[in-house]
Formats: C-alpha cells, structure tokens, sequence
C-alpha cells in the first residue's frame, strides 16, 4: 500500500468519494454550525488536510468550518490511517508520530482556512509544518502500519458475557468480571478524563501494548468531544520513541497526561511503557496550555528517577 | 323490607365465589387491579394467590409478602438492574436470594417453583431450598451468580420431585460436573433439565442414566462437553423431545456415526426448540435437518454459520418463528431469511466481533431490510450492527408495522446514518410513530433530542427504553419522562443528561419500576434532591473508583415499600436528603 488507504468500520480499502460517518470532524474555535435543512451536515463541517496532489472530497464551501459541539455529535470513527487526510489538529497524537513532526494546532478563534487539494494553511502554528518529504514519508508510514487497536468501552456493546462466540472471547485479556475484578483477573482499568467532556471513560491498560495504540484508542474514544476548540487527527501508527512525545508536546491543543502512584501529573510517554502501565493511576487529557508547565517536572522526576 | 336491607347489605358474592372466580386468574397485573377493588376482593384475592411476581426484589421486602400472600406455590423474582449483564455493576451489590429463602421457607413450604433472574444464589441456599421444601419441582436461574457444584449438588441430591432444573445463562466460576451424578437413582421425574451454560465436564454415563429414566423429558438442553455420539446415545432414549440443545459438533465422525446420528435426529418428530451447535460446520450442519420440520425457535447464536449454510439450513425449518444468528452469516444469509422464513416473529442477530478487533463486516441496513420485506409478522428484533440508515429503518417498519420490541444496536457510539451522515433520530421516529404496539426500544447511534421528543410523543406503549451514548441536552430525557405514559423501566448510560433532566421526571419514577443512569452528569446534590422530594423512591449511587465528592457515575433510583436497602454494601449510597 503506498497511498494511504481509508478504513472505515468495515474494512473497505477504497476511499470513498462521499465521505462517511467515519470521518473525524474537527473544530476551529470559531464553532459556527453548517446546518443543512435543519440538520447537522458533518460532511460540510470537516476541515481536512491532505498530501499536496490528493484529492479531498467534495465540499460546498471552500472554507474550513467548525462545529460547536451543543449538539453532542459523536464519532467514533474507525479510520485507520487518515492521519494525513483529515483533522487539521492533531493533539499529543502528533507527538507520538515519530516520522513527522508536525502538528497543528487551531488556535482559539481564528479560523483555518484550508485548502481543496493538499497543504495546509494555519494562521498561527506554532511549529513549522515539515517539508513535502516528510510528509509523504509520513503517509506512507501510516499506510503500512496495522489497525489501532480498539478502546474497549466497559460494557459495550451489550453483549452477555457467557456467549462464547465471539472475538472478544478469544484475547487474552478478555475479563468477564466487573471493573472491580475481585477475581484477580488481569486488567487494569483507568479511569480517563478530558478537560470540558461532560463524562468520564474507563479503559484498560492491559489492552494496549504501546503509546501508539492507546493514543489512538483514545482519540477515536473522545473524538465526540469537540468541545469548540479542539479537533482531531489520527494516530500514525509506527512506533515511537517517547523522546519525541516530549520535544512535540508544547503546541498542541490538548495532551495526555496522567497520575502517578505518587499522585503526580506527568506527561504520557515519559518512561518505558511498562513502567507507565505500572504506575498510571488515571488519565487526563488536558489543555496544552495547562500541561506546560508539566514538562519541566516530568523531565526532572525521569532524571532523578533514572 | 327489613329482610330485602339484610340482603343489600351483604356482599353481592360470597366470599367462597369470589374466591373461586379469582382462582382462576393468573396475571399477577390482573390480580393487582382486581386487589384495588375493595377490601372484599383485597383479600380474596390474596388469599387465592398462588403465582408471585416480584419485578424487584428491593422493592418489597420478604417479611411484607410473607404478612399479604399466606399460599404461594411459585414465585419469580428478579434482582440486578439489566445493566450488570454488562459488568456494569461492582460485584456483591445484592440481590442475594437467601433472606428471601429464609422466609420461604417458614411460610411456604409448599413452594414448588422457583425463577429467578439476575441475583446472587449462594451454595448455602440451594441447600436450603433443596432441603425445606419437599415438593419443591422447578428451578429456574436465570443470569445468576454465585454458586458452585455444591450447591448443584444439594439440588440433585433432595429434590425428588424435581420437574425442572435450568442454569439458562448463569456465571458460575469454573464448577465441577460432579453435580449431575448426584440424582438418586430412583429419581425420575425430570421433564426440563438445562446446563447448555455451565462450563464442567460431567459424567456422560450419569447423563445417560438419568435421561433414561426420565421418560416425561422434553427439554434437555446439554453443554458443549457432550459430543455428536454421546448426543446420538441420548436422543435415541428421548426422541419425543420438544427442545433440544446440543453439545459440540466438533468431532470426526466416521460414515457410520455420522449416519447412527443422522438418524437419531431424524427420528425427533416433535422438537419444537434447537439450540448449542457449537462449532457447527457445514459438514455437520445438515445432521440435523431431519429434526427440523416442526422448529419453531431455532437458535445458532453460539453457531458462526456463514450465509451459504444458513441458507441451506433455512429450507428445512419451515415453521420457524424464532431465529437467533451470529452476523457471520451476513446481509446474504439474512436475505435467505427472508426468502425461507415467511412466519418468522423473531429475529435476533448477535456480533462475532463486539469489539471490532478484527474488522469484520457483520450485517447492515441490508440484511434487515431483506428480512422485514419477506417477514411481515416480524415483531421482536435485536439487532447488532455497525452501519444503519433512517431511511432502512422507516422502511423497514412500514414492512413490519407490528413490533413489539426494538431493540437496534449500532456498535459504534454515536453512529450517524451511513449514507447521509445525519444523526439516526429519523430512524427511530419511524419507528415510534409506525409500531403502535411497540413496548421496548433499544436506540443507538448518533442521536440529538429530536429522536426522544419522537420517543415521547409517539411511543404510548413503551415501557422499556435502553439509551447510550446519545441525546443534545437534558430535554432530551425529559420527553420521554414526560410523554411515555407507560414506561416502566428506562436505563440510560454514557449520556450528557444531567440533574435537571433527573429531576424532570420527581412524578414519574414511583410510577416506574427502576431507573438506571451511568456515567451521565449527574451530581450527588442533584441526586439528593430527588431522594428528598420523593421520600418513597430509593435514591442509590453506586461509588467506585470513578465517582467523586460531585459526580454520581452510577445512579439507581427505583420505588420501594420497603425503604432504604437494609443489606447494602458499603460502596451503595443510598441517599436521604439530609443534607443537600
């Protein structure tokens, strides 16, 4: 596969001209609706990006809109490897992109304007958008990388536990016991927050084996929660080094952090990944501006920690 | 003159009469509006109960019933809200069966039945139950948890004149099998025995013995370590079975054993109901297409056909009004459905891959269109897919105007229409507006406040209503609270609804059975609120790790008689409105 290919739920390989429920919807500050006949019309509402030479969908404006969120739109798209398609904001996912180190970040009430086909234009972007080879190093990368792996929201879909016919029945770290798990059964639930989200999720960090996965995970997880300033990209799905999550980390709109054993807020992608499954006690995606001033902390805890 | 008073006065019937004629009622709903007549019928009536149906078991407390119905004979009783199906429950929450045991058996103990869904049945009272009520005959447990072979065991051992014994869907850790061998054997009454859930080996050779003895058997319902040829040896000593569940078909069977059990099951005449087919293939499939004629439930959920077999399958089931698949089979083989299926009423569709770890494609709007257009008296569907449409759906009820349960289950939250990208509240006004009789819905995908204003202003009939991930604001609950005049169970989770949407509905909830929000706004203030204003409602927040000083992440509030829990564990709040 050399062209990135878009996935959605289930599994067509083909991009698919009118793009569907899938897709990501992303956000500038400026939260104005695109309303259709009273309805929500998500396709209209996407801000996309693309490798120069791709083509973007069909769009009636050519302005890049942003959704408030009052209506609680929630997606939970599949896509595997539209990083480079869609979602001008990108997040702590960026961070974790080893291969291209860009990020954007649409700042608070400024409206993006993005092109039909390709590049990306952000008024105030914080970091320097990579050159060409970087990027379609990037999509590639993308391309070639595996599915994310699911978040598995506890209890859903509905399905009874005794049925054993089924996928879920066949990993290894299926649990049909409570959160709770008294039985001493592995999983190791988190809870997970985000800054403005009206809910809470609980995840199981037994289910992930590195920082790409659950990134993804949990991008697709509150991807809902557009709450008029943040938008979403897609994971890229190599492997990353944990150095990088920390040089990428300052522009974006919001970053995973999480509470130590100590009761510390650190940056994900800190410490090896077991070491970070051994002492997360929960997750918090939180604002970029806030977790700043995390940085410098979480850098000397690792030292002294080291 | 003075004698034509006397007869006024007396009761137009006597007491002996009314009694009789209410004897012959058996809805517990009748009985309840017969019981609101007058003190007469009050308490002929519940002196001519026999059948008790506690929807609730916190509800009512054992020592309230045990004081109104001194002659009960059967009793069903139901504990967890439906939810802890899903592990949304911490575990030891209650409903634990034995105080209510306790005071059977006092006061019962001509109790002959006993179902129960959704609680916790302890080993220690299955020994009570096995030993307190002598002409004790069926025992029904289903979605319950808590005991082990032992209490199995007891079972076997002092129920001689069991009729019935089914485990249908129960937990149970790891258990042993040894439980089946424990009937006596002289034991011979059995008529309905079903393990297909249990997950033990047990003696094949009990097994045999007991179903030969047992010649008024017609359900035997057996678990995946019975084979092909043990089923064959079985069947060929109760070929009048009207329900069948087998063990595996995962088993090399020589053209002789295939043949020994082909014709075992050609020789069931009667067989009504068939389920197990574990590891099915489409080599062993066709086994059993001569016990087919007469099905009217078959259910291959726990049986990964793909379209091609059910296909062959359907042909030979020409009765069916019950069918229960796994989404292997497709739109293909629910097309097939459609084509063989013409008196089907049921129709349940369960996902091989809930989770989505491996990207399979499962049905869509295609495959229950197929069924709706060749199936016209479809009135029970749960369906589970990861692509729908508005414009599927409305069709799809114009084809099958008479559902009576909805339950539609797109797997991603907060889904829109795949083709139109627009929320799927059309989908579910069709639905409401078109399925007069409809009495429970389950609703999915992305949907703002319109599909619950649908909800609450088309759907008279609902009475249950399961809601996730879904809805604008807190309007959205309050339509339904305002506009379903029935609803008597709604259970709502990963919701923006908050306390105005809670409160919205201070009227209604002693009108309901039970209300369940999780993870939804609520706040313990709010909460307390409603427990203040409604002083006969059980305002319960289930703490876990996830809940703080503010936010109620678990939310139980249901109407009672018997006040606050008295057996609550400590992470059970149960709030009183002290202080707000």
């Amino acid at each position: 596969m050399s062209m990135p290919q878009e996935h959605d739920y289930i599994g067509l390989s083909e991009p698919l001209p009118s793009e569907k429920s899938s897709d990501k919807t992303t956000a500038a500050a400026a939260a104005s609706n695109v309303e259709r006949n009273g309805v929500f019309s998500l396709k209209e509402t996407e801000l996309r990006l693309g490798l120069p030479g791709s083509e973007a969908p069909e769009r009636k404006g050519g302005v890049g809109i942003g959704i408030g969120i009052g209506i609680g739109v929630s997606l939970f798209g599949k896509d595997e490897s539209k990083c480079v398609k869609s979602g001008a904001k990108r997040g702590f996912s960026d961070a974790i992109n080893g291969a291209g180190k860009w990020g954007l970040s649409i700042n608070g009430g400024s409206e993006v304007d993005l092109g039909q086909k390709g590049g990306v234009n952000v008024s105030a972007v914080k970091r320097e958008i990579p050159p060409l080879e970087e990027r379609k190093n990037e999509a590639a990368a993308a391309a070639n990388t595996a599915p994310a792996s699911k978040a598995q929201v506890v209890g859903w879909p509905p399905i009874r536990s005794f049925r054993k016919n089924t996928l879920a029945t066949n990993t290894p770290k299926k649990d049909d016991v409570g959160g709770n798990s008294g039985t001493g059964t592995s999983c190791l639930y988190v809870k997970v927050s985000m800054d403005g989200a009206p809910y809470l999720r609980k995840i199981d960090l037994k289910t992930y084996c590195s920082y790409t996965e659950i990134s993804s995970a949990l991008e697709k997880m509150f991807s809902c929660f557009t709450i008029g300033q943040c938008g979403q990209g897609l994971a890229a799905k190599e492997n990353i080094s944990e150095s990088h999550l920390m040089d990428l980390l300052h522009g974006s709109e919001y970053v995973l952090t999480y509470e130590d054993k100590d009761g510390d807020w650190m940056l994900v992608g800190d410490v090896p990944w077991e070491m970070f499954t051994d002492s997360c006690r929960r997750l918090r995606i939180m604002k970029g501006s806030d977790a700043i001033g995390l940085a410098p902390r979480t850098m000397q805890k690792c030292k002294s920690q080291n | 003159m003075d004698q034509d008073h006397k007869k006024l006065k007396e009761s137009p019937f006597p007491c002996e009469g009314l009694e009789k004629v209410l004897s012959f009622i058996d809805s517990h709903k009748d009985r309840s509006s017969a019981s609101l007549v007058c003190k007469d019928w009050y308490d002929a009536e519940r002196w001519t109960r026999s059948k008790l149906f506690i929807g609730n078991c916190y509800s009512v407390s054992p020592e309230i019933v045990a004081r109104r119905f001194p002659k009960i004979k059967s009793v069903r009783l139901k504990g967890k809200p439906r939810f802890s199906d899903f592990n949304l429950l911490p575990q030891d929450w209650g409903a634990n069966v034995h105080a209510w045991l306790v005071m059977f058996a006092k006061v019962y103990p001509s109790l002959e039945e006993l179902r129960l869904k959704r609680m916790t049945v302890s080993d220690e009272s299955l020994d009570l139950l096995a030993r307190s009520f002598p002409g004790f005959k069926a025992l029904s447990l289903s979605s319950c948890d808590g005991f082990t072979d032992e209490g199995l065991k007891a079972i076997a051992t002092h129920c001689r004149t069991l009729t019935e014994l089914d485990i249908a869907d129960s937990v149970t850790v790891d258990i042993g099998g040894g439980w089946l061998s424990c009937f006596p054997e002289g034991f011979a009454s059995l008529e309905i025995l079903n393990f297909a859930s249990l997950q033990c080996e047990v003696s094949f050779d009990a097994l045999e013995r007991l179903v030969s003895r047992c010649r008024a058997l017609r359900v035997l319902k057996v678990n995946e370590s019975i084979n092909l040829e043990q089923l064959q040896r079985l069947l060929v000593q109760v070929p009048h079975l009207t329900g069948l569940g087998t063990g595996s078909f995962m088993q090399e069977l020589t053209p002789r054993q295939y043949e020994g059990v082909q014709s075992a099951f050609s020789n069931c005449k009667n067989l009504q109901v068939l389920s197990g087919l574990w590891d099915a293939t489409s080599l062993y499939l066709p086994l059993v297409y001569g016990a087919c004629a007469s099905l009217t439930f078959l259910n291959l959920s726990e049986a990964d056909l793909r379209s091609g077999e059910l296909a062959k399958f359907l042909p030979h089931c020409t009765s069916l009004r019950r069918l229960w698949v796994i989404d292997t089979v497709g739109d293909k083989g629910l097309e097939a459905v459609g084509l063989s299926c013409p008196l089907l009423e049921e129709l349940r569709v369960f996902p091989i891959d809930p989770y989505d770890l491996d990207n399979r494609q499962g049905v869509t709007e295609v495959g229950f269109l197929a069924v709706s257009r060749g199936c016209p008296n479809l009135n029970y569907v749960l369906y589970f897919c990861r692509k729908m449409t508005n414009d599927a759906v409305a069709t799809i009820v114009q084809n099958c105007p008479d559902f009576t349960h909805f339950r539609l289950c797109i797997m991603n939250p907060g889904e829109p229409d795949h083709l139109t990208n627009e929320p799927m509240d059309e989908a579910f006004g069709a639905v409401s507006k078109t399925c007069t009789k409809l009495r429970r819905l389950s609703v999915s995908g992305l949907l703002t406040d319109m599909a619950f204003e649908y909800i609450g202003k088309f759907a008279k009939n609902l009475e249950t209503l399961s809601v996730a991930f879904a809805g604008s604001s807190d309007r959205g609950m309050q339509c339904v609270l305002e506009g379903c005049p029935k609803l008597r169970k709604l259970e709502i989770r990963d919701c923006l609804f908050g306390n105005a949407a809670l409160l919205s509905g201070l009227d209604k909830y002693e009108t309901m059975r039970s209300l369940w929000m999780s993870a939804c706004n609520l706040t313990i203030k709010g909460c307390r609120l409603l427990a203040k204003e409604m002083p006969r409602l059980n305002v319960e927040v289930i703490q876990d790790e996830w809940s703080d000083e503010t936010h109620a992440n678990k939310v139980y509030v249901y109407r009672s008689l018997a006040g606050p829990r008295q057996d609550a564990p400590p992470f059970v709040l149960t709030l009183g409105g002290e202080d707000i």
